[in-house]
C-alpha cells in the first residue's frame, strides 16, 4: 500500500517536473515573439523607454500599421505580395518538377539511375550561400540579374523533394499501378491521376517546405536583385533597418514589418501542421 | 483486299508492342528530364562555373596601361584564400561555431522531444505548435527581433537581470558566437524536435509494455530503448545542423551593425561575398565559395562515416 503510494507520488513529481520543463522552453520560444507583439503597439520613444513585455501608456498599433503600408508609396504591400509570388510560384514549380522526377526514380528502372539520384542527394549537401554567388555572375552572363526570374528560377529546384518524393512514391502498392495498367491507363495518366493523389501528404510537404526555403531565403535575392520595388520582405526589412539612423521611426517601421510578416507565415503552418508531421515521417525511416 | 487485312493487324500490333516498350522510356524522359534540366542548370553549372572561375584571375598585360585580362593561374586563388590571415581567422570561427551549435541543438531538440513524448505532459498539442512556431520565422527577422533583445536598451530579459546584478553583454567579441548561435537554436530546435517525436511515435508500443515487465524505468528506457531506435533520425537532424551551420551568413550580418564584433569578413561566407561585391575579385570569391563546399563534403562525409562506422547504417 505504502509502496503504491510512493510511486503515484514519483510519477506526480515527474508530470511537475515535465511540465515546469515545457512551461521554461515555452517561454523560450514565444519570448521574442512576445516581444515583437508589444513592441508592434510603441512610439520609436516608447520602444526604448518602456519595459519591453508591456504595453505602453499610449498604445498606437493602428497608427503603425498605416505608417507600415504607407511608406514610400506602399512599398511594404509590394514586399509581401513579391514575397508570395516567389514563394508561391517558385514552391509549386518545384514541387511539380520533384515529385515527378522522385516518382520516375522510384517506379521504373533505367540506366544510371542510382548515380543520378546520388548526384541529387549531393546537392542537399551543397550549401545554399555556396550556389548563390556563382549564379550571380552565370546569370549576369544571359542578362537576367535584377530580373524577377533570378530569383523566382532557382528556387523552382528543390533536391530534398526528390528525396522525399521518391520514398513516398515507394510506398504506393504496385498492385494499384498494375491493375491501372491492365484497364489501359498510360503510364502518365497514372502518376497524374493515381500516384499523385495517393501522395497528397507527401506532396503538401515538399510545398511547403520549399515554400518556406524561398520565403526565408535572403542571400540570393540580395546578391540578385538592385531594384527595391522587386525585394522580398526579407530585403526590404534590412533594407529598412540599415535607415534608423536617418530616422528613428524606421525602428518602429522594421518592428511592424517583422510581426507581419512572421504572422502570416506562422498562420500557414499552424493551419497545415498535420500535413507536415505525417510527410516527415518519412525522413525517420531508412532512405 | 482479304491480304491487307492481316498486314493492318500485323502493324497495329507491332505499334502496341513498340509503344509498350517506348511508353516507359518516354515516361521516364517526361517525368526526369525536366527537373533534371533545372538542376544541372541552377545547380550544377554554378559549382562548375565557380570552379573553373577559381583557376583564373584578372591580370593587367603589357604594363599595366591595357584592358584586365582573364589569365589562368592554377590554384593561385586558394594559395591566396589560404593565407590570407583573416580568411583562415573565419573558417576556425565557422568551426567553433559547429562545435557550439550542433551538440545544442541536438540535444535540446532531442530532450524536448523526449519531455512531449513522455505521456506527461498537459496540453502536448499547443507545446508542440509554440515550439515548432519560430520556424514560420525567417532568420533575417528572427536576428532583427534577437538584435532588439540582445541591446540592453529595449531587452527585456538584459534590463531583468540588471536589476538583479547580472551583467550580460551577448555581442561583445567573446559571446557573439553564443548570441548567434541562439538565434539558430530559437528558429531550428522546434522543427527538429517535429523530425524525432515522429520517429518515437512509430516506436511499437508493445517495446515500451515489455521494458516495463522487464522492470525497466522511464531513465532506462530513454536510453536503452527510445534513444537508440531513433538514431536514424537523430543523425539525419545532426546532418541537417551541420550543413546548416557552415551556411552561416545571415546572422552575422545583420547583427553587424549592432557590434563591432563581427567584421565584414566573419565567416567564410562573407568573406566570399566582400571580396565579389565590394572588393570586386570574384575569381578569389569563387575559390572560397569551393572551399566552403568542399569543407560541407569532408564534415558531412566524415560525419557519416564516423556515424556508420560505430553500428548499423543510419542513412
Amino acid at each position: 500500500m505504502s509502496r503504491e503510494h510512493e510511486r503515484e507520488r514519483n510519477v506526480d513529481i515527474g508530470r511537475i517536473g515535465v511540465t515546469l520543463a515545457l512551461l521554461f522552453a515555452a517561454f523560450y520560444f514565444l519570448l521574442p515573439i512576445l516581444w515583437v507583439l508589444f513592441a508592434s503597439t510603441k512610439s520609436p520613444g516608447d520602444l526604448f523607454a518602456t519595459g519591453g513585455l508591456w504595453f505602453s501608456d499610449e498604445p498606437q498599433f493602428i497608427y503603425n500599421l498605416q505608417r507600415l503600408f504607407s511608406e514610400s508609396n506602399g512599398i511594404f504591400g509590394a514586399w509581401v505580395l513579391n514575397s508570395l509570388l516567389y514563394s508561391g510560384v517558385g514552391a509549386l514549380v518545384a514541387t511539380v518538377l520533384s515529385v515527378a522526377c522522385g516518382y520516375g526514380i522510384a517506379r521504373y528502372r533505367f540506366f544510371g539511375k542510382e548515380a543520378f539520384f546520388g548526384a541529387i542527394l549531393g546537392g542537399v549537401l551543397v550549401p545554399a550561400t555556396v550556389i548563390a554567388l556563382p549564379l550571380y555572375f552565370l546569370l549576369n552572363t544571359v542578362n537576367l540579374t535584377g530580373t524577377y526570374w533570378s530569383v523566382l528560377l532557382p528556387s523552382m529546384v528543390s533536391p530534398f523533394g526528390v528525396y522525399l518524393a521518391r520514398i513516398h512514391s515507394g510506398a504506393i502498392p504496385e498492385e494499384v499501378i498494375e491493375a491501372a495498367r491492365l484497364d489501359g491507363a498510360g503510364e502518365v495518366r497514372i502518376f497524374s491521376t493515381i500516384a499523385t493523389r495517393m501522395m497528397v501528404p507527401a506532396i503538401v510537404t515538399i510545398f511547403l517546405f520549399q515554400f518556406v526555403t524561398i520565403w526565408n531565403n535572403y542571400l540570393l535575392p540580395l546578391v540578385m536583385l538592385n531594384d527595391t520595388s522587386k525585394f522580398p520582405i526579407t530585403l526590404g526589412l534590412t533594407l529598412w533597418n540599415s535607415q534608423t539612423q536617418r530616422d528613428p521611426y524606421f525602428y518602429t517601421l522594421v518592428v511592424v514589418g517583422s510581426a507581419v510578416s512572421a504572422f502570416v507565415l506562422i498562420g500557414i503552418m499552424v493551419s497545415l501542421q498535420r500535413f507536415w508531421k505525417a510527410g516527415m515521417t518519412a525522413g525517420a525511416t531508412k532512405g | 483486299m482479304s491480304t491487307t487485312i492481316p498486314i493492318e493487324r500485323l502493324t497495329s500490333r507491332r505499334k502496341t508492342r513498340q509503344r509498350r516498350r517506348s511508353g516507359p522510356i518516354g515516361a521516364i524522359l517526361l517525368f526526369t528530364v525536366p527537373f533534371a534540366l533545372m538542376f544541372l542548370a541552377f545547380y550544377v553549372a554554378p559549382i562548375i562555373y565557380a570552379m573553373v572561375q577559381s583557376t583564373f584571375a584578372q591580370k593587367s598585360s603589357g604594363l599595366g596601361l591595357g584592358a584586365l585580362q582573364e589569365v589562368f593561374v592554377f590554384f593561385d586563388n586558394y594559395v591566396r584564400a589560404l593565407s590570407t590571415p583573416s580568411f583562415i581567422a573565419s573558417l576556425g570561427r565557422l568551426f567553433l561555431f559547429c562545435i557550439i551549435e550542433v551538440p545544442l541543438m541536438v540535444i535540446t531538440a532531442t530532450i524536448l522531444a523526449l519531455l512531449l513524448e513522455a505521456g506527461k505532459a498537459v496540453w502536448p498539442r499547443a507545446f508542440r505548435v509554440i515550439f515548432f512556431m519560430p520556424y514560420g520565422v525567417p532568420g533575417v527577422i528572427a536576428t532583427l527581433l534577437w538584435g532588439f533583445l540582445y541591446v540592453p536598451s529595449t531587452s527585456p530579459v538584459l534590463q531583468g537581470l540588471a536589476a538583479i546584478g547580472i551583467d550580460i553583454t551577448p555581442l561583445q567579441p567573446n559571446s557573439v558566437l553564443f548570441a548567434i548561435a541562439n538565434i539558430s537554436l530559437w528558429v531550428y530546435a522546434g522543427y527538429n524536435m517535429i523530425i524525432l517525436t515522429a520517429a518515437l511515435n512509430s516506436i511499437p508500443s508493445e517495446l515500451y509494455e515489455a521494458a516495463k515487465i522487464d522492470g525497466a524505468g522511464e531513465w532506462k528506457t530513454i536510453f536503452l530503448i527510445k534513444l537508440p531506435l531513433i538514431r536514424p533520425s537523430i543523425v539525419l537532424v545532426t546532418l541537417f545542423t551541420i550543413i546548416g551551420t557552415l551556411q552561416l551568413f545571415v546572422e552575422p550580418l545583420v547583427l553587424s551593425p549592432l557590434t563591432t564584433a563581427i567584421s565584414s569578413d566573419f565567416t567564410p561566407n562573407m568573406a566570399a561575398y566582400n571580396q565579389a561585391f565590394a572588393q570586386g575579385n570574384s575569381n578569389l570569391a569563387a575559390a572560397m565559395a569551393v572551399i566552403v563546399a568542399i569543407l560541407a563534403f569532408i564534415m558531412s562525409f566524415g560525419f557519416l562515416r564516423i556515424v556508420n562506422k560505430k553500428g548499423s547504417e543510419a542513412w
